[in-house]
């Protein structure tokens, strides 16, 4: 056993790594002074000096020009901006769809259903099994009307990759605009808008051990989009309110940190665990073998349910996710595993492990034991998968 | 934050009592669906003489509040006459488990009716069947509550898909608002049948779907 609690939940937040918070700290305590222009006082200038320098070296991991990138408050604000913001530019002038899929995350999925309920028509894609969206279905979905496509660069859940290059050749060809929820692929996952037709990208620092509350929107030059978060001129005027400067320098330090030898190294960790669980018996890998987030592994067990999982393994020093409805605060079944064909049966049994940068390779097999054991006792008790 | 749960249910998760499948029992009460959620299957053994359950054992395939609930009412109903332990009420339970969290109340009323339905397997196996109640729509609806749907993991009647239920000369027809090639509709079509054909009155269950 080990002595601190393992971690496998890096999906949903990342412990902050120090040199981050190293970076961090001079513009909380020191240069706390808000960005003014080059006339301004001078920690005022240091302020803007700093936050252009985060700003520069974000847009250039994504291939962009620094005017190219706006912080936000984290991937939730930024994919708000994005579609909101393009359907109030182009709505009336050009029309009122927008296409996208049934396994988004939930900013993305709730902004166009909030755009239905002003009147916007949505396209929700079907997905594989896999979770892959088709192409196909794609370029036929999208109309002289469509003003946006919005679709994920990996699921939050089963880890799928898309084919963001395609899929942004597709938009281009048929004059819509392309948005990617990118917040589970960046910068783990090479992104390059020179490479890449895609017109908005959301990303957040909180995922890759930066902190929370901060993330960006990557915005193509020339791209319609209406600012509605009203106040002053930051941001390109496309986001009003006072930089948050201590995030942006650390949301930079942290994509500074992300490695392709780190990644590798949580690849490896991830293949070896679903190995591990997949011999388990009455098991299967939800999401693609092979085209999935580097440090995703989601398995679905049956007969067991989810949340009962999770409480065991947090007794025991783990921490995980599952899509089980029992879980969500909704209590209703991820959408995910539902989307791509599953049942609510391989929803409720799901379980999604996310590895980090502090987690250690001993852990695998820890967990592998763990949850092996967890389940041989939840199926001892339950009336299911006995002759 | 403490937990949602309190010690007492943590307490029957950990270690549920009185878990497993009964082989020589009397009668046996199942709740649920793999298919659609929680499921709970309760197996009792019953003194003929003195009609006290002698013996009673849960399985379940559910959350932690599920597991606790069957793990209580096993313990709840040991050594009661059937006609005390059917009253045992969710309350009660839930009572016993020192509170659950509001969200987690269906799972746990799956518990109890697993019980509640082992004692009416039993009643009606043993003939104790009393007084036999004409059918009404409010029961058929009652039952439906126990029907889950499966895209949420909630009840059909709460989830507002049960668009019309019809009571007449022993047969019952349900409209379900849900178009008949939906992926889950061989699912419901199966549950809505398991809940209400029992019923000694109904000798026909129409279930349609619209759209």
């Amino acid at each position: 056993m080990f002595d601190e609690f393992v971690y496998l939940d890096n999906a949903a937040a990342t412990r902050m790594d120090e040199r981050v918070l190293e970076a961090m700290t001079p513009y909380f305590l020191e240069t706390y002074a808000v960005a003014t222009s080059q006339f301004g006082y001078s920690p005022g200038i240091e302020a803007k000096e700093a936050l252009d320098t985060a700003r520069g070296a974000i847009a250039s991991s994504l291939g962009a020009a620094p005017e190219e990138f706006i912080f936000t408050s984290g991937s939730a604000e930024s994919s708000n901006i994005a579609i909101k913001g393009v359907a109030l530019a182009l709505g009336e002038k050009k029309g009122k769809h927008i296409v996208t899929t049934r396994i988004e995350d939930f900013p993305v999925l709730y902004s166009a259903r909030a755009l239905e309920r002003q009147g916007f028509q949505v396209t929700y894609l079907d997905t594989d099994e896999f979770g892959r969206v088709d192409l196909g279905q794609l370029r036929d979905a999208i109309k002289p009307e469509t003003i946006l496509v919005s679709i994920q660069a990996a699921n939050q859940e089963i880890g799928t990759l898309q084919d963001l290059a395609a899929i942004g050749r597709i938009c281009r060809d048929k004059g819509a605009l392309f948005h990617t929820d990118a917040k589970h692929t960046f910068p783990r996952v090479p992104l390059d808008v020179r490479e890449v037709p895609v017109d908005l990208i959301s990303v957040t620092a909180h995922l890759i051990h930066g902190p929370k509350g901060v993330g960006g929107l990557y915005v193509r030059k020339d791209t319609p989009l209406t600012k509605w978060m009203d106040g002053g001129f930051q941001e390109f005027n496309l986001r009003a309110g006072s930089e948050n400067i201590p995030g942006a320098v650390g949301f930079a330090k942290a994509v500074e940190l992300v490695t392709p030898e780190e990644t590798a190294r949580l690849q490896e960790m991830r293949d070896q665990l679903i190995e591990r669980l997949l011999q388990i018996p009455h098991s299967r890998l939800n999401g693609h073998p092979t085209l999935r987030l580097p440090h995703n592994a989601n398995v679905s067990f049956r007969f067991v349910e989810g949340e009962s999982i999770l409480l065991h393994l947090d007794m025991r020093g783990f921490a995980v996710s599952t899509g089980s409805a029992c879980f969500s605060r909704s209590l209703e079944s991820s959408h995910v595993i539902l989307g791509i064909g599953g049942n609510h049966e391989r929803a409720h049994g799901s379980v999604r492990f996310t590895f980090g940068r502090f987690n250690k390779p001993e852990e695998v097999g820890a967990v592998a034991d763990a949850i092996s054991d967890v389940i041989e006792n939840l199926r001892a008790i339950s009336p299911l998968g006995k002759d | 934050m403490p937990s949602p749960y309190s010690d007492v249910v943590l307490e029957h998760f950990r270690h549920p009592r009185n878990v497993g499948r009964l082989e020589d029992a009397d009668a046996k009460g199942m709740e649920g669906s793999p298919a659609c959620g929680d499921m709970v299957a309760v197996y009792i053994k019953v003194d003929e003489e003195s009609q006290r359950i002698e013996d009673i054992r849960f399985e379940s395939y559910g959350c932690a509040s599920n597991i606790a609930t069957g793990s209580i009412i096993t313990e709840l109903a040991k050594g009661k006459t059937l006609e005390e332990a059917k009253q045992i009420s969710w309350k009660e339970a839930a009572d016993a488990l020192g509170g659950l969290p509001a969200i987690k109340t269906h799972c746990s009323i799956l518990a109890v009716d697993g019980l509640r339905s082992a004692i009416q397997n039993y009643e009606e196996r043993h003939g104790l069947v009393k007084e036999r109640v004409p059918t009404t729509v409010e029961e058929v609806r009652r039952r439906l509550k126990r029907v889950m749907n499966p895209m949420v993991g909630l009840d059909l009647v709460r989830t507002k898909l049960v668009k019309e239920i019809e009571v007449a000369d022993g047969k019952v027809r349900v409209v379900v608002e849900l178009p008949d090639d939906h992926q889950f509709a061989a699912n419901i079509r199966e549950e809505i049948a398991e809940k209400v054909e029992p019923l000694w009155d109904v000798d026909e269950v129409v279930i349609e779907f619209l759209g």
